[in-house]
């Protein structure tokens, strides 16, 4: 099946041969005393960002706490501590093995690991449980757990804002090691992952993330970054993978947009496993040796980086070519646009090219895989000092305004997301009285409950009245049925619920 | 009895609507949901509360709802409840739009393929209409981008309803009582007392109808709005098995909607004997989407059995079972299809499967179930619910094992 699928990746990369007429001419070397100065870097997603100046820390926030600690000790559950805390408290887990799924669906939990003498609380999935760790929350924090042995994955967040995930170690874990989804505002950093058969960490659909200091390696993915913007990739080590570090949109997403990654600092080294990813998944076309591939996502620096013993190719920049086998999607921009390209260290790639590369390759009349390849040949890419590399398709690239990122010390936000939108006439109490309560009570006329006129009449200034009546309800007139219990609002709820519509005109 | 409707539909309709009742008068006040704001009625929901990445209303429990329709007045909103299950927008007074969305079976109709005028068995299930506010395309092959660009297609359609515009036209305006009704909800348009009825209005006010149609109060919304003790442990159970990344139900059917609203190839079968749809593909001019469907919202999906677009699977528990079968384990032999890369093989166990489906059966909410008109103004009889028992189609799933 994939060579079959890879197969069919050929042939559209020969087709895009095309477009890489004469590429293989030496740029010429230009000696410039002294070098010419150059601009700031400008992000589009950096506009809402801590910018450098006046800061002296960055990622110095932490999910807020309130005192509470919950102590949980081998032999115990995690989940029955999750359920036990409120919000703001911390779980601090023993050294010991905790064989369960911990899922949080509360705001600012903090799941400590507690580590003794290098023994970590282990959580292990015995090659049967589907993850180990999942997230809703608005605010959350993972540290210090060593996972293995997951069908999933080890860590996955469901739309959580504010997480952190750091410091944990893992080992083959099936899908994923990390995955925030559907969040804004992380942090993913000094994790330890390997032995993962797709993404050891897997930043999807996500906005400001950085993904920093954590050590991946016998992944068929490293680090991928799908259809998520403001991303800043730094300082990671990161090899043995099949393919080092992706920047990607997917096909066939609700979010179609990949956008402002920075990718600087890292170790790209050896990535050269063979690629035992699940088939059909589209991690299964990347061909091993793959240092970097940025796939159809925009504005991506690549600046700083150390690739070296990757055996087909340093960095590839494709579109939807490498996604053959999903169908295609009309909504979103295949091309790999503005791609900027500044110093990095480029030694010993592409080697020994996979059969896929090798094929493109030969229709360029080269065997060797460059340090650069642009399949596409975008024309509005940039970059510095081209003279160093050995590169494909990137005749169109221009020289690059800006020589670094320092102006962008991190794309997480400067304030946590808030866990509510504030918009007026969006009270709390009007969305619940009429979002829940109007289902049986209407103002003037008989529905299932009894009209609202007439429940003012007889609370008139007792609003907590109605909210304590509504929690444990009593059948109180024969000719209406027994209402149902509404605890599942909260106090507050209830009693925004009763104000607004004791205030109700009509 | 249905002869002597169409009989009383084609010569003496506005003789039957005429049968000494009082004049209809539309409801000024907004139905469950909707609060009254300068006329017209606004959408409220404890959702609204929550923001979401992109605005594009996917994530997780607490994550706020995609774009949405409101903003119709009340008036027209019970316009459109009338129009909804008055039959004589169909060709003969036979079929309503309740006919292949009947309140009682989820606004489906309980058929695996729906049934059209004069008993013609289409090729589709009948979509519910819950939610159907929040969606951005409509039918499953994804083709129409509004619910008014929508109901053209089984109003016109010759298996469906059978009528066209013309028809349609001089039938409402041979309505004395409709073209009071629509007076009253379209008065700007009527200051003239010669004007007439117009497509447009009828296309608004059964819009208006359907986006009153929310079901956000399901016992699995307590819990994401923080009630912990609204599920079971077996429901929870299953909702971690949903959103796990080994079943993998939340990537595609993603709350709060559970549905990302994409096309997604699947390779589910067809009932026996029934050829290959190509879904998409089709309206798309698209070759890799075929196959491809609209990814349905399971919010009420416990009341809408059979399950998938021609209804092959008669229960919740067979239909979830199709996800643990491997890829493309149901695909004809010949067919190549770009099979979505979620599907794949997960190795659920039958407890798993069972747990999935206590937890499916928690996204039921029918509290802002809508009332059915007592009479309509055609003076004909309501249509919805003889359809609903039509148990003599063969719908194609007799002959699955």
């Amino acid at each position: 099946m994939n060579k079959i699928l890879a197969a069919v990746g050929a042939l559209v990369l020969l087709g895009a041969g095309y477009y890489l007429g004469n590429a293989n001419q030496p740029e010429p070397t230009v000696i410039k005393v002294p070098a010419p100065s150059r601009g700031d870097f400008a992000s589009a997603g950096a506009s809402e960002v801590a910018a450098a100046a006046g800061k002296v820390s960055v990622r110095a926030w932490e999910t807020p706490t309130s005192g509470e600690v919950i102590i949980v000790k081998d032999g115990e559950s995690i989940q029955e501590a999750v359920k036990a805390a409120e919000p703001g408290a911390v779980i601090k887990i023993m050294p010991g093995t905790y064989r369960e799924t911990v899922y949080v669906d509360k705001d600012n939990i903090t799941l400590s690991g507690v580590i003794e003498q290098g023994n970590y609380p282990v959580m292990h999935g015995e090659g049967v449980r589907n993850d180990a760790v999942l997230y809703s929350g608005n605010g959350f924090t993972v540290e210090n757990l060593y996972i293995t042995k997951y069908k999933g994955n080890a860590i996955m967040g469901q739309a959580g804002n504010n997480y952190i995930i750091r410091n944990n170690i893992i080992v083959d874990t099936g899908v994923y090691g990390i995955f925030p989804q559907l969040g804004k505002n992380g942090i993913v950093a000094h994790n330890v992952i390997s032995g993962i058969e797709d993404a050891a960490i897997y930043v999807g659909m996500s906005d400001n993330v950085d993904v920093v200091y954590n050590q991946v390696f016998d992944s068929v993915a490293g680090i991928e970054i799908e259809n998520s913007r403001s991303a800043l990739v730094e300082g990671n080590f990161v090899y043995n993978n099949t393919g080092g570090i992706l920047a990607f949109i997917t096909p066939g997403l609700p979010i179609k947009t990949c956008g402002d990654v920075i990718i600087r600092n890292n170790f790209v080294v050896d990535n050269n496993h063979e690629n035992f990813a699940i088939p059909g998944s589209l991690v299964s076309n990347i061909p091993p040796g793959t240092g970097m591939l940025v796939m159809a996502c925009d504005d991506v620096v690549i600046e700083q980086n150390i690739i070296s013993g990757n055996d087909s190719v340093g960095v590839l920049f494709t579109d939807f070519s490498l996604a053959g086998n999903a169908a295609t999607d009309p909504d979103a921009d295949p091309n790999p646009n503005r791609p900027k390209i500044l110093n990095n260290i480029m030694q010993d790639n592409g080697k020994n090219p996979a059969p896929l590369v090798r094929a493109f390759l030969a229709t360029q009349l080269q065997t060797r895989g460059p340090d650069f390849v642009d399949t596409v040949g975008m024309d509005d890419g940039c970059i510095l000092n081209p003279e160093r590399f050995r590169t494909l398709g990137l005749d169109k690239y221009g020289d690059c305004d800006f020589a670094n990122t320092r102006t962008v010390l991190t794309y997480t936000l400067p304030e946590p997301v808030p866990p509510r939108v504030n918009e007026t006439n969006m009270e709390k109490g009007k969305l619940a009285y009429y979002g829940v309560c109007a289902g049986c009570h209407a103002y003037g006329s008989r529905m299932i409950g009894p009209p609202t006129q007439i429940i003012q009449a007889l609370y008139m200034d007792n609003p907590e009245g109605i909210a304590a009546y509504a929690a444990n309800p009593v059948r109180k007139r024969d000719d209406y049925p027994e209402m149902p219990p509404q605890a599942h609002l909260d106090e507050e709820t209830r009693l925004a619920a009763a104000k607004f519509m004791l205030g109700l005109t009509r | 009895m249905k002869r002597l409707i169409a009989f009383c539909f084609t010569f003496v309709a506005s003789v039957c609507s005429q049968a000494g009742d009082e004049p209809i008068v539309l409801n000024v006040d907004c139905p469950p949901g909707f609060e009254l704001s300068a006329g017209h009625c606004e959408l409220r929901s404890l959702y609204q509360l929550y923001p979401s990445l992109q605005n594009a209303g996917v994530g997780g429990l607490k994550t706020g709802l995609p774009q949405w329709r409101d903003g119709f007045t009340p008036r027209q909103t019970d316009l459109g409840r009338y129009l909804f299950f008055d039959p004589v927008l169909s060709r003969d007074g036979t079929v309503s739009c309740a006919t292949c969305h009947a309140p009682d079976l989820g606004f489906s109709d309980g058929l695996g393929r729906s049934v059209g005028i004069d008993g013609a068995m289409l090729s589709r299930s009948a979509p519910s209409l819950w939610n159907v506010a929040f969606l951005s395309s409509f039918f499953w092959d994804g083709r129409a981008n509004s619910l008014e660009g929508q109901m053209v297609g089984p109003l016109f359609d010759k298996h469906e309803m059978g009528s066209n515009p013309q028809l349609l036209l001089s039938t409402l305006n041979g309505i004395q009582a409709y073209r009071e009704l629509f007076a009253q909800a379209f008065p700007a348009d009527f200051v003239d007392k010669d004007a007439s009825i117009r497509l447009e209005q009828v296309y608004t006010a059964i819009t208006a109808f359907q986006v009153t149609l929310v079901s956000l109060n399901s016992r699995y919304d307590q819990y994401a709005h923080g009630y912990a003790d609204a599920l079971t442990e077996p429901e929870k159970e299953g909702l971690n098995i949903f959103r796990s990344f080994v079943a993998r139900c939340a990537e595609c059917h993603t709350p709060p909607l559970f549905t990302n609203q994409q096309i997604a190839v699947l390779g589910t079968p067809e009932p026996e004997g029934m050829p290959f749809d190509p879904g998409a593909a089709v309206p798309m001019n698209e070759p890799s989407q075929r196959g491809g469907f609209k990814v349905p919202s399971l919010r009420n999906i416990e009341l809408t059995a059979p399950y998938m677009h021609s209804g092959r699977f008669t229960t919740l528990r067979e239909a979830v079972s199709f996800y643990t079968g491997g890829r493309g384990h149901a695909v004809p032999e010949g067919e190549e299809l770009k099979i979505h890369w979620h599907i794949w093989e997960p190795n659920l166990t039958d407890a798993e499967l069972d747990r999935l489906v206590d937890f499916l059966k928690t996204l039921t909410d029918e509290s802002f179930k809508p009332e059915t008109p007592q009479r309509l103004p055609s003076g004909l009889q309501l249509m919805h619910n003889q359809v609903a028992g039509a148990g003599e189609f063969d719908n194609g799933v007799d002959d699955h094992e």
